[in-house]
């Protein structure tokens, strides 16, 4: 499903991936550890092409992203993001938000699209919200909206780059029990920085360090037993609150 | 004897309002031609094609450079020529008007953009909206609404630009009080007039813009 052979890029003369491979099977479900700064969202940016990487491969559903002929936005509608941010349209209700890209990307009339998007609010549990702007919801709610929005596409897979960081503690398990919910729906995703989920929800775990993925392994043994040190150290500092 | 005649003002009515329809038309084509121009601009000026980006720098570069009596000026007197016919003083004003402003909103609102935060057209370009779909449904809205004090602003400057049509034998409000102001040496009066009308509007303008900003989202 997705594919990343050999991936490098650098910032100038700052490498910030050096040499990343992986493959994601469909309906696999990888959480990407790592300390901050170690590449996990210039990675996850690489696969839908929103940063674009130096050197290696990098295939989704077979798309080759960084060859020069690849419609990147054709590619971008067939995979979903959710960031950090949330990065909700501010000017939009939440059904607004969630029906945009349907209208314009998949071309889908606006009561089809409102229609599609009112049904995936109510399963991201904001069936009162529809008509709310995303300064009158909360963190949680912000980004379950974003979730759906993703949706909305009917991707093929989704990335969460850090989708848990910015938020109040309180509102972190609404967003993982609907990403948990997808993930039990067969859903390929590719989750950033969020160990809870990881520990729970996760097939596999990718820990990544100074642009290299230095881990690459099933959940099991990543928790109970890290080959590396720099993982170990890790895992013990994130684990032990 | 009361120095002053009041009456001049009630006389010559109907003389002045012809000349605030004329301001009011050039606010009105200016502003709304010189958005979508800035607009266009703007697109131009962030394009990373130089072929593109480069004319549009240049020409905002100019028509930030020269007067705007000037750019009224030329367009009267050179166009004809250039075209073989008159195209009249009201059209060469609206199209200098359009023109001039272009340069001025498009600077305006590449500003509006570079605000929006940068995240907003990541998120557009995830969902697989193309660059100038994404700018049109998502940055644009935003930055124009963060740009609405210094666009005011704008306008306002208009307003009182419209009466720099003088120099094309065009009358706006202004050059129609002054020309009554002369006609029937009644400066102070038409003058005061020109003062408070031209303050009412732009003052009730302002007002009315922050009440409904109050009332938007944020």
């Amino acid at each position: 499903m997705i594919l990343l052979e050999d991936v490098h890029k650098s910032y100038g003369r700052t490498p910030v991936l050096r040499g990343c491979s992986t493959n994601i099977d469909a309906g696999e479900v990888v959480v990407v550890c790592g300390p901050s700064g170690s590449g996990k969202s210039t990675l996850i940016k690489c696969i839908n092409g929103l940063e674009p990487f130096d050197r290696g491969r990098i295939f989704v559903g077979g798309t080759s992203v960084g060859d020069r002929a690849t419609d990147l936005p054709a590619l971008r509608a067939r995979v979903g993001m959710v960031f950090q941010h949330f990065e909700l349209y501010p000017h939009m209700t939440a059904l607004e938000n969630v029906s945009l890209a349907q209208i314009h990307v998949r071309r889908r009339r606006r009561a089809e699209a409102d229609r599609r998007s009112e049904e995936l609010l109510v399963r991201v549990g904001l069936a009162d919200k529809l008509r709310s702007r995303p300064a009158e919801l909360s963190g949680g709610q912000q980004q379950r909206v974003s979730i759906a929005r993703a949706l909305a596409m009917d991707p093929e897979a989704m990335l969460f780059d850090e989708p848990t960081s910015a938020l109040d503690p309180e509102m972190v398990t609404e967003v993982l029990e609907v990403m948990q919910a997808l993930a039990q729906d067969g859903m390929t995703m590719m989750v950033t920085h969020e160990m809870g989920f990881a520990q729970r929800v996760a097939d596999r775990v990718l820990f990544m360090d100074h642009g290299e993925i230095l881990e690459d392994t099933d959940k099991a043994h990543f928790f109970a037993a890290p080959v590396t040190e720099r993982a170990r150290q890790f895992l013990s500092k994130v684990l032990r609150h | 004897m009361d120095p002053f005649d009041w009456g001049v003002i009630a006389r010559s009515m109907d003389f002045l309002a012809a000349g605030m329809a004329l301001s009011a038309l050039l606010v009105v084509v200016a502003t709304l031609g010189g958005v979508v121009g800035g607009a266009g601009l703007a697109a131009l000026r962030r394009s990373p094609r130089r072929f593109l980006s480069a004319p549009a720098a240049g020409y905002v570069g100019v028509m930030r450079s020269v007067p705007l009596v000037l750019v009224l000026f030329w367009f009267y007197f050179l166009v004809p020529l250039a075209i073989g016919r008159p195209i009249g003083a009201l059209t060469s004003a609206l199209v200098a008007f359009v023109l001039f402003e272009a340069a001025f909103y498009c600077e305006i609102i590449r500003a509006g953009i570079a605000n929006v935060r940068r995240g907003q057209s990541q998120a557009a370009a995830a969902t697989g909206l193309r660059p100038w779909q994404a700018l049109r449904l998502v940055i644009l809205p935003q930055a124009l609404r963060a740009m609405v004090p210094v666009l005011l602003n704008q306008i306002i400057i208009v307003f009182q630009d419209t009466s720099l049509v003088y120099v094309v034998a065009l009358r706006d409000f202004m050059t129609s009080a002054s020309v009554i102001a002369s006609r029937d040496g009644r400066p102070i009066e038409m003058y005061t007039l020109v003062a408070v009308v031209y303050f009412a509007i732009c003052f009730v303008g302002s007002y009315a813009l922050q009440r409904r900003r109050k009332l938007n989202y944020r």
